[in-house]
Parts: structure tokens; C-alpha cells; sequence
């Protein structure tokens, strides 16, 4: 009797603690995209600002781009906008005491309202930037409407300026890009290492070697990953740059090559346990009707282990897509759109990382950076589906 | 267990007693705030505690009364100013020092001098090799801090005139990272502050007007002939001013500047 309500006892805590975890991994992905939503929803204008034309200028709305190529003086006249032939004038708040004296502001400010819509009205050729507090009542100036950002442009922007004033860029295509090439290279360089070692130690190796080999590599897990990037940038970068004859070490490729190093603990712990695990009958069987070591290897003990194989390369994937500060030291993190292998990329997560720290909370940037979040949880999922579609597939 | 209430009730009133003066604001005032408050506290005349967190957040604090003296790596800005009207408060800004920032190249580079138009040229993305500027036929590889750091903020509003820093300019997570990126890149240039100047890089002469050349020496720095510096402002609210004045003349007096000085920075 007290054995069962004992029993039930352990049961009930399993279960209850197992159910837990799944609604905390649960809602912390709700808390991901709910932040990462409001990306959507904000004005690209910095918040609590107005852009300000004078009233008689022909221009009602600019596009974020070119807001951007003004304030960068890259457009210069109201002309290429479609409005008069004048030069664009900037103004913006902190500019005001160039024009107008203290008192004229008055020492608490009072002014400081009435200044601004005189210095529009007088400016015929203006573009104004100060913030929607300081619109005076009679207010003579037309104010220029910057909309939001839809996904399309969220995905398919090749511009990331989060911190651009007045409007900001948030274009991700070259950040999925970089941290796709950088995770692909990763992946092309730990997988064969990581896989011919597993087998080494598992089939191969006298024991009393692989009871030293395996704790070494384990080590090499439990090493912070900003040594891996600080190695990765005195040691790699250097040598990247030296052998393919390029201007600037810190790319892709170098990424690629620290990341894999980091990758190969996971992968070759996992599909060397994995590959142990499979009974001995089957290689003795195999061995019996006359297979030499390596044929029972290709084709024995691999297809038989080949779920823990793939186990361990989704994990050492997954290590090496949201791995940060490594890869935030040796890439560069130029947010330009990545071609090859040699040249600097910015990913993802070491943007997240570099960024969010700063970022007001429940602000534009704040968002972007969880909509990346959101991306890169995509990202990673997408291949775990994938690949787990792929076995069962092959496995029929 | 009389006596330890006892000994609670004296700590605190001596704690309120002593004129605790609280200072939040920019990392990079931190060390000299922390070396400052440290020789203050043992003069008697108070007690300074310093945190660090950000400019922004210094400020912040000012506006709901969490600080009595904002540190500040850069000025106060218009909307913060408002902040602080709306609060009722009025601010004093006083400059208690400078930092200087200097631009960096690899050694083996031939170019000694440019022009702050060439620097905005060069961040911009705009010129893209050093022949263009008196130099080899060199690709340029330029190296930024991250957009969170304030260095990137003062570099981008006083040297690029406020433009936006290229695509292809590559962002580094520390100053460290930088000097020993250019350490290694050839074609290399970047920016540090001048505390951390370091002999495996070369420092470049800077000129605003495109004329006169002026080497980042602390000398230069001082007299007001090296233009890229900032001045590191603390702020407090005019009504707290009996509070915070016997710490902020001791930083502006002879011995606090020393210590500006020592560490690393340069003195008024």
C-alpha cells in the first residue's frame, strides 16, 4: 500500500517537473517572437521625434532610405525628392543654440518651441528633426510621415545601421547571410575531423590511448568561448590572412575554422559514443563472413550508428549557428553583403551580443535584435526538422 | 543579542551621518572616479561610492534622484535636458578632464598625416585605398568600435561630421581587439583612446583645417592644439550642489587632476 503511493509519489514528480520544463522552454520562445514582433509595429523615426518641412516645400514623404542619404549629405537637394531645386537645410536639436541665444531660449526653456517654428518658418528649404514635445502650438511648419518596416523589407534589407539618427536601418539579409556561411564552413570543416576521430577512438584505437584522447577532447568543450576568439584572432586570423593572400584576416573563413574547433568536442564525443554503443555481435558477424576492419566499419558500424552520429552533428551545428563571442572576434563584423569566404561577415548572434546591451528596453533596436533572435530560432529549427525528416526517410 | 542591535542602531547612524555622495554614469570616467573617490574617502571629509553602467544610464538616474553627480563621457543631450526641466531640476555640468582619441595605422604604412575629410572619407567607405592619400597602392581595412560603445559616438559626431560609418568598415568588440587587428592588417587604420596607445601600431598626425598637422601627444592634447578630444563632464542638480562640492573640488584641485593623469587621461 505504502509502496504504491510511494510510486505514484516519484511518478507524479516526474511528471509535474517534466511538464514545467516544457512550459518554460515554451514561454520563453512566446517572450522571443512577442518582443521580436514589435519590431513591426514601430516608426523607423527615433522615438518621441518629428521630421519638419516648411509648410510651402512640395515634399510630403521621404523614403527611410533617403532620410538616411540626406542626413549622410549624399542627397543634397530638394530637387532629387521631387521638390524645389534648393538645397536641403538640416536642423536638428542640438543645433539650436548656434541660432539663438540662452535668453532667447530662456532659462528653463520656455522658449525653446517658438525658436524652433521660427527658425522653420524662416528656412524655406529646411528639414528639421526635434522632438514632438517641442511643436509649438501654433505650430506653421508640415511634418514629414515615416511608416513602419514590413517584413519584406525586414528580410530582404541589405542595410544595418540600428543606431542611424534620424531613421534607422534594419536590413538582415547580409547578417542571415553571414551567419549561414559562417555555420556551413563551420560544419564543412568540423564534420570530417570530428567523424574520422570518432571512429578512431571507437574502432581503432588501443584503449589505454583512448582513455586519454577522449577526456582531452571533452576538455576542450569546457574552455570559455572568448579564449577560443581571442586565440582565433592572435593565432588564426594572422594565418588566414598569410595564406590566402588577402588584405584582412578577419573573415568568414576564420570564423569557420575557430567555430569547427569548437564544434568537434560535441560531435566527436557524441558519434564516438554512438558508435561504441553498437553491439559487438553485429561487428563479429561481419567480421566472421570475412569483412576486413574498414569494410565492417563503412558498412556495419556506421549505418548501425548513424542516428547518434547525426545526434551529435545537429548538436555541434547547433553550437556552432548561436555561438557569439568567438565568432564576434575573429569576423570582422562588417555588415556588407558577404560574397566569399574571404571577406569580413557580421553574424546574428554576435550582433545580439555586440548591441543589445546598449539598447533601451521595449525600443526599435530592442525589438530588431529579438526578431533576430527569432530568425536565428528559425534557422535552427528549420535544420533540426530537416534532418530529422532526412533519417527517418533514409531509415525506411 | 542586545548588544548587536546595539551595534546595528550605531552603523546605522553613522551611515546616516556621513554624507554619502553617489556617482553613476560612463565607463570611461570609472577608473578615474573610483581612484578619485578612493583618496577622498580616506581625507575624511565623506564618503563616495561609484558605479559605472553608461553615460546614458548616469543621467538617467540624475532625473530620478538614484545619483547625486552624473559622470558623463559626453555632453548632455537636448532630450535629457528636457527630462531634467520636466523633473523640476536644473543641472551644472563641470569638465573635470579630457580624453584624447587617436588614429591608428600598421607600422609598416607609409602615411604619417591626414585630414579629418579623409578620415570621413575612409570611414564613409568612400576612399578605398592609401594611394589616394599619399600612400601604397594598398587596399584600406578600417576598423571601428561596436555602435554601443561611446568612443564610436564621439568618433562619428566629431570626426565624420555625424555620417554613417561604410558597410565594409569592420566593427571590433573591444579597443584591444583593434590594436591587435591593426597590429597584424597592413592596410589597416582604426581608433583608440590615447591611453591605450600601444608601440605595435603608429599613431597619425590630424589636421581639421588641412593645413596644420598635429601629432596626439598629450602636450598637444592639453594646450587644445589636438582636435579629436572629448571632455568627460560630471553633472548634478543645483539643489544638491552643498552636497557634492567638497568632491568635486577635490577632483578639480591639484592633487584630483594629478590623478586624472595617472590614470591615463588628461588633466584641465
Amino acid at each position: 500500500m505504502i509502496k504504491k503511493i510511494l510510486n505514484n509519489f516519484q511518478v507524479g514528480v516526474l511528471a509535474v517537473s517534466s511538464f514545467i520544463t516544457s512550459i518554460v522552454v515554451l514561454l520563453i520562445i512566446i517572450f522571443l517572437f512577442k518582443e521580436g514582433s514589435g519590431v513591426f509595429s514601430k516608426s523607423l523615426l527615433e522615438d518621441g521625434y518629428v521630421l519638419v518641412v516648411n509648410s510651402r516645400n512640395t515634399v510630403n514623404s521621404i523614403a527611410p532610405k533617403d532620410i538616411k542619404n540626406i542626413f549622410d549629405q549624399k542627397i543634397i537637394s530638394w530637387k532629387e525628392l521631387g521638390g524645389a531645386d534648393s538645397a536641403i537645410q538640416l536642423f536638428s536639436i542640438d543645433d539650436i543654440s548656434e541660432y539663438y541665444s540662452e535668453e532667447q531660449i530662456g532659462s528653463d526653456l520656455e522658449y525653446m518651441d517658438t525658436c524652433i517654428n521660427n527658425y522653420i518658418v524662416n528656412h524655406p528649404s529646411v528639414l528639421a528633426y526635434f522632438p514632438k514635445k517641442n511643436i509649438a502650438k501654433k505650430f506653421n511648419g508640415k511634418e514629414i510621415k515615416v511608416g513602419t518596416m514590413g517584413l519584406y523589407e525586414f528580410v530582404k534589407g541589405r542595410e544595418w545601421l540600428p543606431t542611424a539618427r534620424p531613421v534607422v536601418q534594419m536590413g538582415i539579409l547580409p547578417l542571415i547571410l553571414g551567419t549561414l556561411m559562417v555555420s556551413l564552413g563551420a560544419i564543412l570543416l568540423a564534420l570530417p575531423f570530428g567523424l574520422v576521430t570518432a571512429i578512431y577512438m571507437a574502432e581503432i584505437a588501443h584503449p589505454v590511448w583512448r582513455r586519454i584522447m577522449k577526456p582531452v577532447i571533452e576538455l576542450l568543450a569546457g574552455i570559455p568561448s572568448v579564449v577560443f576568439g581571442f586565440f582565433g584572432l592572435i593565432v588564426i586570423v594572422p594565418m588566414v590572412q598569410k595564406v590566402c593572400h588577402i588584405d584582412v584576416g578577419e573573415t568568414a573563413l576564420a570564423g569557420s575554422i575557430v567555430l569547427g574547433i569548437m564544434a568537434l568536442p560535441t560531435i566527436i564525443s557524441i558519434a564516438e559514443d554512438a558508435i561504441r554503443n553498437v553491439p559487438n555481435n553485429m561487428r563479429e558477424a561481419s567480421l566472421a563472413l570475412g569483412a576486413t576492419q574498414w569494410q565492417t566499419i563503412r558498412s556495419v558500424v556506421i549505418p548501425y550508428a548513424k542516428s547518434g552520429i547525426w545526434a551529435g552533428i545537429i548538436l555541434g551545428v547547433g553550437r556552432a549557428v548561436g555561438e557569439t563571442m568567438a565568432v564576434l572576434m575573429v569576423t570582422g563584423n562588417a555588415s556588407n553583403m558577404p560574397t566569399t569566404f574571404l571577406q569580413p561577415v557580421r553574424t546574428i548572434p554576435a550582433t545580439i551580443a555586440a548591441e543589445l546591451g546598449e539598447t533601451s528596453a521595449g525600443g526599435l533596436h530592442y525589438s530588431a535584435l529579438f526578431a533576430l533572435g527569432c530568425v536565428l530560432f528559425l534557422m535552427t529549427m528549420v535544420l533540426n526538422v530537416y534532418v530529422q525528416v532526412a533519417l527517418k526517410k533514409k531509415s525506411k | 543579542m542586545k548588544k548587536v542591535a546595539l551595534g546595528f542602531a550605531l552603523l546605522l547612524s553613522v551611515a546616516a551621518n556621513a554624507q554619502n555622495i553617489k556617482v553613476k554614469g560612463s565607463d570611461t570616467i570609472l577608473p578615474i572616479a573610483q581612484e578619485e573617490a578612493s583618496v577622498f574617502n580616506k581625507s575624511g571629509k565623506g564618503t563616495v561610492s561609484v558605479t559605472g553602467g553608461g553615460s546614458g544610464v548616469g543621467l538617467a538616474s540624475l532625473v530620478d534622484n538614484t545619483t547625486d553627480i552624473a559622470a558623463s563621457s559626453r555632453k548632455i543631450k537636448m532630450e535629457e535636458k528636457i527630462k531634467l526641466t520636466n523633473a523640476g531640476k536644473k543641472v551644472k555640468e563641470v569638465v573635470i578632464g579630457n580624453d584624447a582619441l587617436s588614429v591608428i595605422v600598421n607600422p609598416s604604412n607609409k602615411v604619417t598625416k591626414l585630414t579629418r575629410e579623409q578620415l570621413e572619407g575612409i570611414f564613409t567607405g568612400k576612399i578605398k585605398n592609401w594611394k589616394e592619400v599619399g600612400g601604397a597602392d594598398m587596399n584600406i581595412v578600417a576598423y571601428s568600435r561596436e555602435s554601443s560603445s561611446g568612443t564610436f559616438e564621439f568618433f562619428k559626431d566629431h570626426v565624420m561630421n555625424k555620417k554613417n560609418f561604410g558597410s565594409s568598415v569592420l566593427s571590433m568588440p573591444a579597443t584591444g581587439a583593434i590594436v591587435q587587428s591593426v597590429a597584424q592588417t597592413a592596410g589597416a587604420i582604426g581608433y583608440i583612446g590615447m591611453a591605450y596607445d600601444n608601440p605595435k601600431v603608429r599613431q597619425l598626425a590630424v589636421s581639421y583645417d588641412g593645413k596644420n598637422y598635429v601629432e596626439p601627444t598629450r602636450e598637444n592634447a592639453r594646450s587644445g592644439k589636438y582636435p579629436v578630444v572629448r571632455p568627460l563632464y560630471l553633472y548634478y542638480s543645483t539643489t544638491n550642489e552643498g552636497k557634492v562640492k567638497p568632491f568635486i573640488d577635490f577632483i578639480l584641485s591639484k592633487e584630483g587632476q594629478k590623478i586624472v593623469d595617472k590614470v591615463g587621461f588628461i588633466a584641465i
